[in-house]
């Protein structure tokens, strides 16, 4: 990865990072009012005994990411690729080391700023305005957005509230909301799990495309078959360390093994499921 | 986790220590994620998300009564029955009506304008700790969020401002040229509002538990800002009361809002009744809030969100 450090363009370096989350009212009675006037009183006892435990969530990863890549993110539940990738969003401060960008990376997710009060249409906007585009650019994408999602092909749909939606078709709506920015780093967390499997296909085709623009992408996916289909290379993280960076096979052969995911993983529908 | 992931196998490929990688960064002009930037930057960008900001405080007041019969017609019921609670407790239970012309009109304004100002620095306390998912999720200025609340509370006043009128018109007071003074007294009014949202959401970011202590500090405040009754009517009332009292009663911010307001739109509320100087003080607690408000929240932009 260091050969040809003096050719590649770099757009994200993530120096010797560490992630710390701390949580309030956690341990054994510290919830309590008691402990909560304890803390109070005595700010400048440990932050253990005061009742806040420190999740060290990402420890000293380092790692440079080059103008063109795709990089995948994978490892078990809990082991910081979300966080990870907050950070490098710049929506995590980081407790040591620095993150370094080109641009403003953006997560690929808008669900946070959509109202299921509101109308499709309207969280179209909404959304929209929300990832920094402006009214015209979304008047221009509305119909590929709504086209995209699906949404009105089972009748006019986009004009109904959006807490009426099927949880499919409202996952639909909202990956095509995010999916139609154009971004210079974009980082992807399990967007494409959701829907059946035509709009699985299409959202893959649209990450393709996503990268096109793109300088970076970055993919969280438990799913091995879209890591292996999007990214050329992967970075494997476990409770919070770096395992291993490297070409997309290589790891994964690794992670699979540790896993114990020798076969192609086995799909959540058994009647999609076929060997590769 | 299972017993068998608890062994990961050794880390194949050790991070480059070797390379110096804030040197990499800044040979290509990478720059810090999520630092805060400059105030002068900090505006440009608030301003560029504009529309963002007033898209998500009509959507947030459109919310509001989507599920209820009678939808948005309780934008205007809602502020009615507030102000006909505070009459039948006030107005016929106490007799604070006393000696005050025109009282209906009078305790109206008095409730709509101080209701702008709590639930304007209501929602700024929960502004940024009521939606982490959204700070977590999505990258814009954090000064949008507080912002946006008061702009959604001033729409909720504009309605409330219409109902105003027609109670006005039904009491017999008369259209006015001074009418037209409500419009500079609520701009002002809500650069307060905005810059002690903006304060109180860096507050209630950093200890939520401030959400819990405001409706009683709002209250208090409620009762000292002369919202149903005259503050010149106390003070004549109570003569025996330290000087200082009175000049500090009428600079209160809202109590000097509703008191412009009632002079705005009343025609039996005369200017002898305002504070001294009341439009520089107007503008002075709006700067004041404003500006302040805007710096100490630009100055924790970067902590905001954080686990």
């Amino acid at each position: 990865m260091a050969e040809n450090l003096n050719e590649q363009i770099p757009t994200v370096i993530a120096d010797r990072v560490d992630i710390v989350y701390r949580v309030n009212g956690t341990g054994a009675g510290r919830g309590s009012a008691t402990a909560a006037l304890n803390r109070i009183l005595r700010r400048k006892q440990t932050e253990k005994a005061s009742g806040v435990r420190k999740v060290h969530a990402v420890k000293q990863v380092s790692f440079v990411a080059y103008k063109g890549e795709a990089i995948g993110l994978i490892g078990t539940n809990g082991s910081g690729k979300s966080t990870l990738l907050k950070a490098v969003a710049g929506l995590l401060p980081v407790e040591n080391g620095a993150i370094y960008t080109d641009g403003q990376p953006s997560l690929l997710g808008v669900n946070a700023a959509l109202m299921g009060d509101l109308t499709g249409e309207r969280n179209v906007y909404l959304g929209g305005l929300a990832m920094g585009m402006s009214r015209e650019q979304i008047k221009e994408r509305y119909q590929e957005i709504v086209d995209f999602s699906g949404i009105n092909d089972k009748g006019d749909f986009i004009t109904l509230p959006m807490r009426t939606y099927s949880s499919g078709m409202g996952a639909r709506l909202r990956f095509s909301i995010a999916a139609a920015k154009d971004h210079d780093v974009l980082l992807i967390d399990e967007a494409l799990a959701t829907g059946d499997r035509s709009f699985q296909k299409r959202s893959e085709a649209r990450i393709r495309e996503l990268r096109k623009h793109a300088g970076t992408v970055f993919l969280v996916s438990h799913n091995n078959k879209s890591i292996r289909d999007t990214c050329d290379r992967v970075l494997w993280l476990e409770r919070g360390e770096l395992r291993m960076d490297g070409p997309t096979e290589d790891v994964l052969k690794e992670y699979e093994a540790f896993t114990g995911d020798k076969k192609p993983r086995a799909k959540p529908k058994p009647k999609v499921a076929q060997p590769a | 986790m299972s017993q068998v992931l608890d062994t990961p196998p050794p880390t194949t490929t050790a991070p480059p220590d070797d390379v110096d990688l804030a040197a990499l960064a800044a040979r290509h002009g990478l720059s810090v994620s999520g630092a805060r930037p400059t105030l002068p930057e900090y505006v440009r960008q608030l301003w560029a998300r504009r529309h963002f900001i007033a898209a998500f405080s009509t959507a947030k007041l459109t919310a509001q009564y989507s599920q209820a019969k009678l939808g948005q017609l309780w934008q205007v019921m809602n502020p009615l029955l507030n102000a006909a609670v505070y009459f039948l407790i006030f107005g016929v239970l106490l007799g604070t009506k006393q000696g005050v012309p025109d009282y209906v009109p009078f305790l109206v304004t008095g409730v709509f304008i101080w209701t702008f100002t709590q639930s304007s620095i209501l929602a700024g306390t929960r502004a940024i700790s009521g939606n982490l998912g959204l700070v977590r999720a999505l990258h814009f200025p954090r000064a949008a969020l507080p912002i946006s609340f008061c702009l959604q509370q001033l729409q909720q006043l504009l309605f409330s401002m219409g109902a105003l009128v027609v109670i006005l018109l039904a009491f017999g007071v008369p259209v006015a040229a001074s009418w037209l003074l409500a419009v500079p007294t609520l701009v002002l009014q809500f650069t307060f509002n905005a810059g002690v949202s903006l304060i109180m959401a860096r507050v209630g970011a950093k200890t939520p538990d401030i959400a819990q202590l405001m409706p009683f500090v709002l209250r208090t405040w409620m009762y000292t800002s002369g919202v149903m009754w005259s503050i010149d009517h106390l003070l004549a009332k109570h003569t025996d009361w330290p000087s200082w009292v009175g000049p500090v009663l009428q600079a209160n911010p809202p109590a000097v809002y509703i008191d412009l307001m009632r002079f705005a739109l009343i025609d039996s509320f005369h200017g002898s009744q305002l504070p001294p100087h009341v439009w520089a003080l107007a503008t002075g607690w709006a700067l004041l809030a404003g500006v302040g408000g805007f710096i100490y929240f630009w100055k924790a932009e970067e902590t905001y969100g954080r686990g």
